[in-house]
């Protein structure tokens, strides 16, 4: 590897729009105060199930939070998809448009072997 | 002497051997490219190519440790919510600190090719001195985890009433035995080998948890009675101490100890080298923000397993050492035991032990990639080849589980449980130099370098100070009070506070003195490059195409 001096920086994205951002940054800051407000739950009523409010209102943070970060995947996948959409087609009026190619691949990059052909030569 | 259940014994020892075969065909599973399994690449994260499931079992298997199954349910079977049921909120608020932190750390590590945080650091700020001393607190703060993940193995060997031999050797053997198997396959199979076992310990211990939670509470009396049996076992009064043992739901004096002790933890797990050994054996940078979603389902079964002291407590459990004192850590494998025929409690057990050799395989994995690559790549061999990297680390990866065994037979326990206490605290005054270098080059490398000092510095005495209020010996514990205040908190959280504040003031101070800030390696453009994108691709380019599961 060359030591003098970096290669440029190649963009492998196009510039983010703030939304999903900051609704992504509002649910995930949520799911971490919400569970540390120990005088708002260190009671033992309302009990349920004889579990003591403490304890099931802590365990019932556990689906919470992982709805909610859920749902930050959901928002941040799309909005990383878009953004790497832009660089390969830069017109602005098909950007938004992510193709039927891209809605099928929906959970993920998991199982990204479409986008990586679709990458091969068009990436810058 | 305790007899020896023969049936749960054979159920143990028959998963074991499982366990063990599954581990050495694990380096045969989805090949490992033209080089074998002879680059750290291969051998030290998987090939880099574990998909959803695999990352999620793999991770579940390495943050739960078989440590934790053992030690939170005693926590709450002797001194109740403060010191067990903070486990919770501690894994609860862990995913959205993963979720944001690790897919950029997936990145810039596929971009560049590093393997350990420490490669990141040194990538990022360009100083040897500050790589070392993140690399350093790896190690050192893994030793004595993957001791703990002996006593895991211990406490089951214990109730099943191994162990009673006159002689040390006697004694020990059955841990040897299980170690020399768990060190060979690892040197074989890389982290192969915890990935395949995580799956069949993950099925077993939610079959043992949830058989338990669903049948236990109603053979005691429901909850109801099992919280009151609780209330009344946990306020009497200690005649040592003039004070309650614990508390069934924490007093206002121990809100901010309880909130700290969840935050801390979470924020230091992944700073741990296991951990993200884990993250970069994952094939995207969205896997790890899928598994963020989807691994707190292994929180709600660490609560059910929680609540299961509590249980125990109901059902007069009895947790004695073969010599017949008190050790609260048997408290669950007891359980099992006494409340299920032979057969199931040997799988629940089977479970918790095969549980211990996960993390341990991975620990030993991660620690030995630290030091290859920072230590002996860095210091002494600048121009080591892949293949003599891998064979070192799956050397040390032998000296590593050596030296927990030792740790283990030869010193007292208390030694392991004290350094895992101070290294959760070390390890979190890694976190400034690798996480604000996710985000930013604005801090100095040199203070940095001197924020993470002033933590361990003031971590250690902390530590140290803190007396047993029984035993009166140091390490007692990892709650004290912020300086000057009476607010109890954990010690981690002060130090962490400490190294930010040395951080930014020194930085301020050497920005203006124009002090040379170091080669950044690192892009803007790295932290958001996922797996097709130019140059990640490179990392990977001779490994198999095909995804593993």
């Amino acid at each position: 590897m060359a030591s003098t001096q970096l290669p440029p920086d190649i963009p492998t994205r196009g510039p983010a729009k703030p939304g999903p951002y900051v609704i992504s940054g509002l649910l995930l800051a949520i799911a971490v105060v919400f569970p540390l407000l120990v005088p708002m739950y260190a009671r033992s009523t309302p009990r349920l199930g004889g579990l003591p409010f403490f304890y099931w209102y802590q365990m019932l943070w556990v689906p919470i939070d992982a709805a909610l970060i859920g749902v930050c995947y959901a928002l941040m996948s799309r909005e990383d998809r878009r953004r790497r959409q832009i660089l390969r087609h830069p017109d602005p009026g098909t950007s938004d448009d992510g193709g039927p190619r891209d809605n099928a691949a929906d959970d993920g990059s998991d199982s990204g072997s479409d986008s990586g052909a679709a990458e091969g030569g068009e990436a810058r | 002497m305790k007899p020896v259940d023969g049936v749960a014994l054979t159920v143990v020892v028959v998963l074991f051997v499982l366990v063990g075969v599954l581990g050495f065909y694990a380096a045969r599973w989805r090949g490992g490219g033209k080089e074998g399994l002879h680059t750290l690449d291969e051998w030290g994260l998987g090939g880099r190519k574990f998909g959803s499931w695999i990352t999620w079992f793999l991770l579940g298997g390495d943050l739960y440790t078989a440590y934790t199954f053992v030690a939170v349910p005693a926590a709450m079977w002797a001194t109740g919510a403060v010191s067990g049921f903070f486990a919770v909120p501690y894994t609860v608020v862990l995913y959205p600190i993963v979720f944001l932190l690790m897919s950029r750390l997936w990145s810039v590590s596929h971009r560049h090719g590093f393997v350990t945080t420490a490669d990141f650091v040194g990538g990022r700020y360009g100083s040897r001195t500050l790589t070392l001393a993140v690399a350093v607190t790896g190690i050192v703060a893994t030793m004595p985890y993957i001791a703990l993940q002996l006593v895991g193995i211990k406490s089951v060997l214990t109730v099943l009433g191994v162990g009673s031999g006159e002689n040390w050797l006697l004694n020990d053997l059955p841990l040897i035995i299980a170690f020399v198997v768990l060190a060979a396959y690892t040197y074989t199979s890389g982290l192969r080998a915890p990935a395949m076992i995580a799956v069949v310990k993950d099925v077993l211990i939610y079959l043992a948890v949830l058989v338990a939670i669903i049948y236990l509470p109603g053979k005691f009396g429901g909850w109801d009675h099992i919280f009151g049996a609780a209330e009344v076992k946990l306020g009497a009064v200690n005649a040592a101490t003039g004070k309650p043992a614990g508390s069934v739901i924490p007093g206002a004096a121990s809100f901010s100890a309880y909130w700290t002790l969840a935050l801390g933890s979470a924020l230091a797990l992944f700073m741990y080298p296991h951990s993200v050994t884990g993250v970069l054996a994952s094939k995207s940078r969205n896997t790890i923000r899928k598994n963020a979603a989807l691994l707190p389902l292994y929180s709600l079964m660490l609560g059910f397993l929680a609540l299961l002291g509590y249980v125990a407590i109901a059902a007069g459990t009895k947790p004695k050492e073969l010599n017949g004192t008190i050790n609260p850590q048997l408290v669950v494998p007891q359980l099992f035991l006494d409340n299920f025929p032979s057969w199931f409690a040997g799988i629940a057990l089977g479970a918790i032990a095969i549980g211990a050799l996960v993390p341990a395989a991975i620990m030993s994995i991660a620690a030995a990639n630290l030091f290859t690559r920072n230590i002996y790549r860095d210091i002494f061999r600048p121009n080591a080849s892949p293949r003599q990297e891998a064979k070192v680390s799956k050397l040390v990866s032998l000296a590593v589980k050596f030296g927990a065994l030792v740790f283990v037979i030869a010193m007292d326990q208390s030694a392991a449980i004290n350094m895992q206490l101070l290294g959760g605290i070390w390890i979190l005054q890694t976190f400034p130099a690798i996480v604000a270098g996710l985000y930013t080059r604005w801090f100095h490398r040199w203070a940095l370098f001197a924020g993470w000092a002033a933590g361990i510095i003031y971590g250690t005495v902390a530590a140290y100070s803190v007396l047993n209020p029984v035993t009166k010996a140091h390490f007692g514990g990892s709650i004290a009070a912020i300086p000057g205040t009476n607010v109890q908190v954990y010690i981690a959280i002060v130090a962490f506070a400490l190294n930010i504040v040395v951080a930014v003031l020194l930085t301020l101070i050497l920005r203006v003195l124009k002090a040379p800030a170091g080669r950044d390696l690192t892009r803007n453009s790295d932290y958001g490059a996922d797996e097709n994108d130019p140059k990640v691709r490179k990392v990977a380019q001779d490994l198999p195409t095909e995804p593993i599961a």
